[in-house]
């Protein structure tokens, strides 16, 4: 508690103006930070994996998966900075067992849940459900075990069953998106309906957060379809690559709009990646230019989505809600909400992720079709091919 | 004449042993009863509110004092549950508003007592608004308006989200580092059931503060607000305060 004390005390030496004495601690730090933008990815993922089912984006066919199973890992530890936050984690149940209705926060647990288990999960699983089944009958061991469980009896690989996980991604995608939409337009309620925070206090704000969880979601997909596609050694598909930045171009421009603020989220997170698109998106760059442009494009769309979502939350509470002063946010490094703690909740969903890969392979060449001869040795455009014509006939149906 | 004023007082005295015996007799249960109901608090017979006479207040400090010391609220100087603001107005407009340390130790000589129009002193703490933003965003419900119009933390219910002290447009609240949930002004609730005052009220020595009823006409409060020009502090939110400002400076936020 000394430390804390000594924390605040340097805060109180740099205040300007007067502040109400109460308010020299910042409330929500870093962790609370993270949240946002954790949620906003999972949003924004979900968001490009439904462009591929509802939209039938065909482009972006190829990162469907990886989408999905981003989205799930991000979800999954989107609630540890909030628990890590709480001064009495212990109790966080309490939301779930007398919640109060009329609290925006008391909704996260259902909003969270539904999300989880409606949405992501459900469409994870009718998604892979044939793909485990043929996975258990051919593998051997641990992970013949591990996809037997994951497919949970359902052993049919009748053309009726495949057919009917095809209806239920489907539908369940259709919910899935004002679901997250739900999600993310959620977490900006939280922001904007605090009436007492003229920077937050606005009905903007949970479309400032969703067109930025767009934005971020799919620079982080891209960004991992990037990178797992040069560690795997293939080739990229780039109709899919030019697809997700011009969508990645269109998202910038609606929520450039609404940003504001700093060198980081105007200069380097909108501006920088604006030319970098356009130019790779619009000019005859030769195929290994635009890869990297886009691919610094995404990488900057973090680091502004990430400062969006810290001059929101931390911006908010530096000034005083008398409007005479303003305080002084001093991160900690150590310490349950300090920066490494921060790093290891961002570190961990790519962990999440990297077993989920294992289990789940989203890669094309891991998808098993029956019409193709020999599974697993076949080249990405023969899949690609069994797989439009996998679409194409339930349609037709 | 002297045997008549005996006689006289005999028989008073006759007279007064029956009296005296059956007033006893009554007044034991009565008054039995009034302490039963004394010591039985109804919330639902009480709706309290304070008023507070700028003009009044000299900025000492004691009031803050009180609060810490009744209230056990931490000695530091980032955590209170009432303090004082003195603002000073100087020819020119600018305003310039401190309060070092709450105002615990009264405040330091006005730099450059020249300039300034006006100064005056503000005492600020809970407003137990009638229409509280921190209770509508408490997630579990630990923090609730009573029947009394008291607005309260429960402590062992509060699960530390900090939601309420962003949603308090007053800067009220507090997260007591102790029990890592949030802390406020109570009213001093312990001793306004046992029909005592707060702390604050009554360690005030030029009767600033005035506690009491709002629903009972009689009420020093009410007669306060009769004889005041009245103001509660960011009337534009909608929180409707219970806390009434006399002869408040339009500068005060």
């Amino acid at each position: 508690m000394a430390e804390r004390f000594e924390h605040l005390r340097a805060a109180l030496g740099q205040v300007q103006g007067y502040i109400y004495p109460n308010e020299i601690e910042l409330h929500w730090g870093l962790l609370v930070v993270l949240y946002p933008y954790i949620t906003g990815l999972v949003a924004g993922a979900f968001i490009l994996a439904s462009l591929a089912k509802v939209f039938r984006v065909k482009e972006v066919e190829p990162t469907y998966r990886l989408a999905l199973l981003t989205a799930l890992a991000f979800l999954l530890v989107a609630p540890l900075p909030l628990l890590a936050h709480l001064g009495h984690p212990e109790r966080s149940f309490e939301i779930f067992l007398t919640p109060h209705f009329k609290s925006a926060m008391a909704m996260f647990g259902f909003v969270y849940a539904w999300y989880l288990m409606v949405v992501l999960l459900l469409e994870i699983w009718f998604e892979y459900r044939a793909d485990l089944v043929r996975w258990s009958e051919r593998e051997h061991g641990v992970r013949r075990i591990l996809h037997w469980l994951l497919s949970l009896g359902s052993r049919s690989l009748a053309p009726e069953a495949v057919a009917f996980d095809k209806k239920a991604v489907h539908v369940i995608t259709l919910v899935g998106i004002p679901s997250a939409f739900l999600l993310h337009g959620y977490v900006g309620f939280i922001f904007g309906s605090v009436k007492a925070n003229p920077w937050w206090s606005s009905v903007l704000m949970p479309i400032v957060f969703l067109f930025s969880a767009i934005v971020s979601g799919i620079a982080m997909v891209l960004l991992l379809y990037y990178l797992t596609t040069l560690l795997r050694r293939r080739e990229l598909d780039m109709k899919c690559l030019d697809k997700l930045a011009s969508f990645l171009l269109y998202a910038l421009i609606f929520s450039r709009l609404f940003m504001s603020l700093t060198i980081v989220q105007i200069l380097i997170g909108t501006i920088g990646p604006l030319l970098l698109l356009a130019a790779g998106r619009f000019s005859s760059l030769p195929a290994e230019l635009k890869r990297v442009s886009y691919f610094i494009a995404a990488l900057l769309v973090q680091v502004g989505i990430f400062s969006t979502r810290w001059n929101v939350v931390i911006g908010g509470q530096l000034f005083s809600k008398s409007l005479r002063g303003l305080t002084a946010y001093k991160l900690e490094l150590g310490g349950i909400e300090g920066l490494f703690t921060a790093i290891a909740l961002l570190v961990l969903p790519f962990v999440i992720l990297f077993v989920l890969l294992k289990v789940l392979p989203p890669w094309p060449e891991a998808r098993e079709r029956p019409e193709l001869a020999t599974p697993g040795s076949a080249a990405g455009e023969g899949v690609e091919a069994g797989e439009d014509a996998a679409e194409d006939a339930p349609l037709g149906a | 004449m002297a045997e008549e004023r005996t006689r006289r007082e005999i028989l008073g005295k006759f007279a007064q042993f029956p009296c005296a015996a059956m007033l006893l007799a009554c007044c034991g249960p009565l008054a039995s009863l009034a302490q039963a109901s004394e010591r039985r608090y109804n919330a639902k017979d009480h709706y309290y509110g304070m008023g507070i006479q700028v003009d009044k207040c000299i900025g000492c400090g004691r009031c803050v004092e009180a609060c810490k010391a009744e209230n056990d609220v931490p000695r530091e100087p980032f955590y209170f549950r009432t303090w004082v603001e003195r603002y000073q107005i100087r020819a020119g407009g600018e305003v310039k508003v401190d309060s070092p340390d709450g105002g615990i130790h009264s405040f330091p000589p006005t730099e450059e007592d020249k300039d300034v129009l006006r100064s005056f002193f503000v005492p600020k703490l809970c407003n137990h608004c009638d229409n509280p933003p921190c209770v509508q965003v408490c997630p579990v419900g630990a923090t609730f308006k009573s029947q009394d119009g008291v607005v309260l933390v429960d402590q062992d219910y509060c699960i530390g989200c900090r939601y309420c002290i962003q949603a308090c447009p007053y800067g009220a609240r507090f997260l007591d580092p102790r029990t890592s949930t949030a802390d406020k002004c109570t009213f001093c609730y312990h001793r306004i059931t046992k029909g005592l005052l707060p702390a604050c009220v009554e360690a005030c020595p030029t009767g600033a503060r005035v506690f009491g009823e709002l629903k009972t006409l009689a009420s020093p409060l009410r007669r306060m607000m009769r004889m005041s020009k009245l103001a509660v502090l960011k009337p534009s939110l909608n929180t409707e305060p219970k806390v009434f400002y006399s002869d408040l400076d339009g500068e005060v936020r």
